[in-house]
């Protein structure tokens, strides 16, 4: 029974990382410049495919290192040509327009990569389950717990100690000053949308190897990952993880005893969060408006 | 709709009477008539967020939702209930307007990009019920196995089953009184102060117009009209699945509104009519049809983000 509770909050720690990431690339977005990227899931596929293309040639390590990167690259380049048209308009227009990617990108993966389950294949080392009692914890599932970790901890790294970071802060509080003390926002907002979209690609790398490689397998991912932005508050970085976490754990566990509802409860901890707290669990007060 | 070339009322009987005849001119120019009937509920489903969207200027991407709740409502009652196509379609519509009360006053405090999301996360909800709840629903597979029924109104029958045609007065029917009701809320001062709140939501504030309540009760009429497209397009097809309350739905009702033009009553139905048919025709050509549309979408936002009418519309103007 103990076991049993184990695996089920261990998995749900390891999709809650993964709403986390992808939570935290579109909060990155969505704070400092407003644009809600409907294309978020597409870009995670887009990652994912990346790497299986080029782990022949590379590696799967490689692979790790260089298709999160080519993600963030095609990522600057959309934002580039297409979104940063729209800023400062209704939001309504980058939704649209991200919701437009997010069918190109889903159809453009099937088109190249074809519409069947690919083989992704993750090193024997990390294959093998590390105890015999808890046979879930496989090296590939804790590696990716870390690795996840590893990342978040990068993120606020380098959006507390680096430059580019602590302007991306800045801005998300109060982009006219920000643009007036001198700083290139147009820039700024360009460099931030390849971050949340380099996070975007690297959950679409480790996802592969734990979910397999279709073209739908970042749609799964994006709804869940607005519920985690919701849940944890608004403008708050650490919420949106913290509600990544919780709604990933919260599904797990609610899968053992009644599977039908795991895509449910997350949506009802949503409404839950809306009715008692609106503006989240570490949202900051007057964000709403 | 000042600066049209022609006014308000031309406009108005031109529409109708395009509408009325429609039947017997559709064929003429290649088109079937469930081709028609399908422009007709998706124009009402499009108007009825418009009323929200356009009028109210509030950013809901979950109608969905409630387009579905109409459809399984409608579905489910013929099948399980009663095998009556009235009763089907009041039962669709009461569902989606009741579940779209209670989302609603969760969500009416938020605002602008928020709003959005929420309607989407809560869309989802709807989605995976209809989904999972494979006993009641059909799952993925989608509800089938019930038909619409003849319409009986005491005296004599009218086989709306069999006659493409006559199901299609049925639709319009419902469509001239939604769109009716719509056009006289706007008008009225209800209607004006939800342009109030669209203009300057502060100064409606200050003007003391209870904005909460008007943005919910616009969420609600949005969504029963919403509803009421949902019952219609599951009438149309007698059969619902799971895709009719999924995100991608809310989307179009979103563009067609956009590309028929947000600030006019008529133009989600001119938006819809050209969005039913492209979508019909690429996805009768290729099997890349998601691209195209997905193109469709990025080209409408970059180029006609004020719709089919405000491009008209500013070539008048100066």
């Amino acid at each position: 029974m103990t076991t049993q509770l184990l695996f089920f909050v261990f998995n749900g720690l390891i999709v809650g990382a993964f709403y986390a990431l992808m939570a935290l690339g579109l909060s990155l977005i969505l704070n400092l410049s407003g644009v809600i990227n409907f294309a978020h899931g597409g870009f995670l596929a887009l990652g994912a495919y990346f790497a299986f293309t080029l782990m022949p040639y590379i590696g799967f390590w490689g692979a790790l290192i260089v298709a999160p990167v080519l993600t963030a690259l095609v990522g600057v380049a959309v934002e580039r040509i297409l979104i940063r048209r729209l800023y400062g308009r209704d939001p309504l227009y980058s939704l649209l327009l991200t919701f437009g990617l997010a069918y190109i990108l889903e159809d453009g993966t099937r088109f190249i990569w074809g519409p069947e389950s690919l083989p992704y294949q993750v090193p024997a080392i990390l294959t093998t389950p590390l105890s015999t009692r808890f046979f879930f914890v496989t090296g590939y599932r804790l590696f990716m717990v870390v690795l996840a970790l590893v990342a978040v901890l990068g993120l606020f790294l380098i959006l507390t100690r680096t430059r580019l970071g602590i302007r991306i802060r800045a801005g998300t509080f109060d982009l006219d000053t920000v643009s007036v003390l001198g700083v290139n926002v147009r820039l700024l907002r360009n460099l931030n949308f390849g971050l949340g979209i380099y996070l975007a690609g690297l959950a679409g790398v480790l996802a592969a190897g734990m979910l397999g490689l279709q073209p739908t397998i970042g749609t799964s991912l994006i709804m869940p990952s607005f519920v985690a932005i919701i849940v944890g508050g608004l403008g708050s970085l650490p919420g949106t993880l913290l509600g990544g976490l919780l709604i990933g754990v919260a599904s797990g566990v609610v899968t053992m005893f009644y599977p039908s509802a795991t895509e449910a409860v997350i949506y009802v901890m949503m409404g839950l969060v809306l009715l008692i707290r609106p503006r989240g669990l570490l949202g900051e007060e007057g964000r709403l408006q | 709709m000042n600066n049209l070339p022609i006014n308000r009322q031309t406009a108005s009987v031109f529409i109708w009477l395009t509408l009325a005849a429609l039947p017997y001119w559709l064929p003429w120019i290649g088109g079937y008539q469930e081709l028609g009937t399908r422009v007709l509920v998706m124009g009402l489903a499009a108007m009825s967020l418009n009323f929200l969207l356009g009028f109210t200027g509030v950013l809901s991407f979950g109608h969905a939702a409630y387009f579905g709740l109409g459809a399984y409502g409608v579905g489910m009652t013929i099948k399980y209930l009663v095998p009556s196509t009235p009763l089907g379609i009041l039962v669709g519509v009461a569902v989606g307007t009741l579940a779209a009360a209670i989302v609603g006053a969760m969500i009416v405090r938020l605002r602008g990009v928020y709003f959005a999301m929420v309607t989407i996360a809560f869309g989802q909800v709807f989605f995976f019920i209809a989904f999972r709840w494979n006993d009641v629903t059909g799952g993925d597979d989608g509800l089938s196995g019930w038909r619409r029924q003849p319409l009986d109104l005491g005296f004599t029958q009218i086989d709306i089953l069999g006659n493409d045609k006559a199901f299609y007065y049925l639709v319009l029917v419902c469509f001239a009184i939604a769109a009716g009701l719509m056009a006289v809320l706007l008008r009225s001062p209800f209607g004006r102060s939800l342009l109030a709140i669209r203009e300057n939501e502060r100064r409606a504030r200050y003007l003391g117009i209870p904005v909460e309540f008007h943005i919910w009760a616009s969420f609600v009429i949005s969504c029963l009209f919403v509803s009421l497209a949902g019952t219609l397009y599951a009438l149309l097809n007698n059969f619902t699945d799971p895709r009719a309350l999924r995100w991608d739905m809310s989307g179009n009702f979103v563009i067609m509104a956009v590309l028929g033009g947000m600030r006019s009553f008529w133009g989600p139905l001119i938006g819809a009519a050209i969005f039913v048919v492209l979508q019909d025709y690429i996805s009768s050509q290729t099997e890349n049809w998601m691209s195209f549309i997905g193109l469709f979408f990025v080209l409408v936002v970059l180029f006609f983000p004020r719709g089919v009418l405000g491009i008209f519309r500013r070539k008048v103007a100066p």
